[in-house]
């Protein structure tokens, strides 16, 4: 891999490539990593994060997490923070997958008394949780129903009997972006989604059930207050977003921005994926209230998921939820623009920020955490590849010059083309199991291509984010059943 | 087959590339070439029902974007898998491209039809249509 000449060592963990790299950039823009990450980062990402640099409004710096690789527009663990009044929105900073994000619960239950039932658990849940392409979800809304969700987001759901007040105070925003106007949204986007809530999808979106062994606690006081250290305690996380709708909501405003960025706001297109409009223009304030409902209809989709889980694990062991301890620990997002409060050289500032593929990692005391979780700092939920395993982190004061972003997960380094020549899905589901991962997948081809081997490291990229400052790790987990959608 | 994926542009997702004689062939080989990455076997596709597509731009690439896009519309609305066939392309006084096509398919059955990933976006990174020496040639990045 090929590292600019330019990039600069800040720190062990902090990178820049400085505002002249480029001629058009208005701040630097910051990695953070160790030497042996940003040196696997593809070229793709300097370019990227360094696009970033140039839209105008941006505050400080463009940053990239220590998980960075290509994506669109920004790359993903791309993270920028726009003036509210000068700069600009982007369908490029969020993502196709609006509100691809993270949910974690925990359980009473430990790994002998789970062992002896996995399969039975594993099965029903594939079959409880649509996965894959062309499943119709959980609910059935009619056009109307959908719009309620799309405003109200998991709340609408908490209110149909799907769950409950505690996993809305738990989950990032409340379960419900606030600006949501379903009128922003196109037909084509409800038409596309609104037969997909309580989907799991598809590519590296999964379900699993994990394992805390004791020697994979890495701050035992923190994990205590989130509910966490019985031994070999069982958890179950996932991982999807806001399906064809999200995409849908994206490429719509991509190309619509992409007609006024530059004819009618003289803004230069230096790459089609990064379209833009003002925040406060007719055409970024109406991608932002569309945007919301793709938000809210992840928050949804995740809110029936977790009910229907819940439902099989009640089956299965014959006990109530709350008599297994099956209590929601966080569901944060890691593609989003949000409206946040900052502090930036003695201001405070109201600014946009987008995280794609990055997550929000608030601070002990910050606003909009949980009360049980003011004095710890907001939870944070790190997916790794189905057979490495996967982080709990908190968020950290030292995470300020992120604007407290911190990575999301693990990032490719092998294409799907490669990983299907390298992995063959039958062997690879059957080494797993051996290994005592219990896989069901909607494709087997599909499971090769997010073979382990295909992922960075999620152990390195977690210890990078914790050595930059930006998020402490609280435990890690490692799969024993896992649904791939 | 006038299409190949192609291996090192994206990490993540699936790149091709499509080659016609014309314009319009290149639309269809592009569309094939998003079909053989939303199932892994096109030929299991059955021919059942028709939608008509018909969409505009103002160039050939974003006229490439809408026209694949449309694939991955009825693909999560109507849960299709579709082949295109009969595509016209033209041009209006005032530059506009118009593509019509008629896309023939069937509704996704999981019993027969091997779905590896999701196709959620037709992508703009690295898009690339032009005029070659031969006819045409597209680039085109699917977001999975």
């Amino acid at each position: 891999m090929t590292v600019p000449r330019a990039l600069q060592r800040i720190s062990d963990t902090v990178w820049e490539l400085p505002a002249s790299y480029k001629s058009d950039m208005r701040v630097p823009a910051r990695i953070y990593a160790t030497e042996g990450l940003v040196r696997t980062m593809d070229e793709t990402v300097f370019t990227q994060i360094s696009n970033v640099a140039t839209l105008p409004g941006i505050v400080d710096c463009a940053h990239c997490m220590p998980d960075g690789h290509s994506g669109y527009g920004f790359p993903i663990g791309g993270a920028a923070a726009m003036d509210t009044e000068t700069g600009v929105i982007s369908p490029g900073g969020i993502g196709f997958d609006i509100n691809c994000g993270m949910r974690l619960v925990r359980t009473d239950l430990t790994l002998d008394e789970v062992r002896p039932k996995l399969h039975m658990l594993v099965d029903r849940l594939f079959r409880n949780v649509p996965s894959g392409v062309g499943r119709d979800g959980v609910v059935r809304a009619s056009d109307d129903e959908f719009r309620e969700i799309l405003e109200e987001g998991a709340a609408w759901c908490v209110r149909r009997g799907y769950g409950c007040e505690e996993d809305l105070r738990r989950t990032e925003e409340k379960g419900c972006m606030p600006g949501a106007k379903a009128s922003a949204v196109s037909q084509r986007a409800i038409q596309r989604g609104h037969n997909q809530v309580g989907t799991l999808g598809s590519g590296n979106h999964y379900l699993e059930i994990q394992v805390l062994r004791p020697e994979n606690v890495f701050d035992a006081d923190l994990a205590t207050a989130l509910g966490l250290g019985i031994p070999n305690q069982v958890v179950v996380m996932f991982h999807c977003g806001s399906r064809g709708f999200g995409h849908q909501v994206a490429s719509d405003y991509l190309q619509e921005l992409l007609g006024v960025m530059e004819r009618k706001y003289k803004i230069p297109v230096r790459d089609r994926q990064l379209a833009c409009a003002p925040f406060k223009s007719p055409e970024g304030q109406r991608y932002f209230a569309a945007m919301a409902c793709a938000v809210n209809m992840a928050f949804a989709n995740r809110q029936v998921i977790l009910h229907r889980i819940r439902e099989v694990f009640t089956d299965v062991f014959k006990k109530d939820p709350a008599d297994l301890g099956m209590h929601q620990i966080y569901d944060i997002s890691h593609n989003t623009a949000k409206l946040e409060t900052h502090e930036v050289c003695g201001r405070r500032r109201q600014l946009l920020v987008h995280r794609k593929g990055a997550t929000r990692a608030f601070a002990a005391g910050m606003e909009g955490l949980p009360a049980e979780y003011a004095e710890i700092g907001q939870p944070v939920i790190i997916g790794g590849s189905m057979e490495t395993g996967s982080y709990l982190l908190c968020g950290a004061s030292s995470g300020k010059d992120t604007f407290y972003t911190t990575a999301h997960g693990s990032g490719r380094t092998m294409s799907r083309t490669a990983a299907k020549k390298r992995f063959h899905g039958k062997q690879l589901q059957k080494d797993m199991e051996k290994r005592g991962i219990y896989v069901q997948t909607a494709s087997l081809a599909g499971l090769a291509e997010e073979a382990g081997g295909a992922y960075k490291d999620v152990d390195e990229v977690t210890r990078a984010a914790e050595l930059a400052g930006l998020s402490r790790r609280v435990a890690k987990f490692v799969p024993v059943g896992n649904i791939k959608g | 087959m006038p299409f190949r994926f192609l291996d090192d542009i994206t990490t993540a997702d699936v790149a091709f590339e499509a080659t016609a004689a014309d314009l319009a062939g290149l639309l269809q080989a592009a569309a094939d070439a998003t079909l053989a990455a939303m199932v892994a076997d096109p030929a299991s596709v059955r021919t059942d029902v028709t939608r008509n597509i018909s969409v505009e731009g103002d160039d050939v690439g974003l006229l490439l974007y809408r026209f694949l896009e449309e694939l991955v519309f009825f693909k999560d609305a109507e849960n299709l898998l579709l082949h295109v066939r009969e595509t016209r392309v033209h041009e209006s006084d005032d530059g506009i491209l118009t593509v019509d096509a008629k896309a023939r398919g069937e509704r996704i059955d999981h019993k027969r039809h091997e779905l590896p990933v999701d196709v959620k976006a037709v992508t703009f990174f690295e898009l690339s249509v032009e005029e070659t020496q031969d006819g045409w040639r597209a680039v085109v990045v699917l977001d999975v």
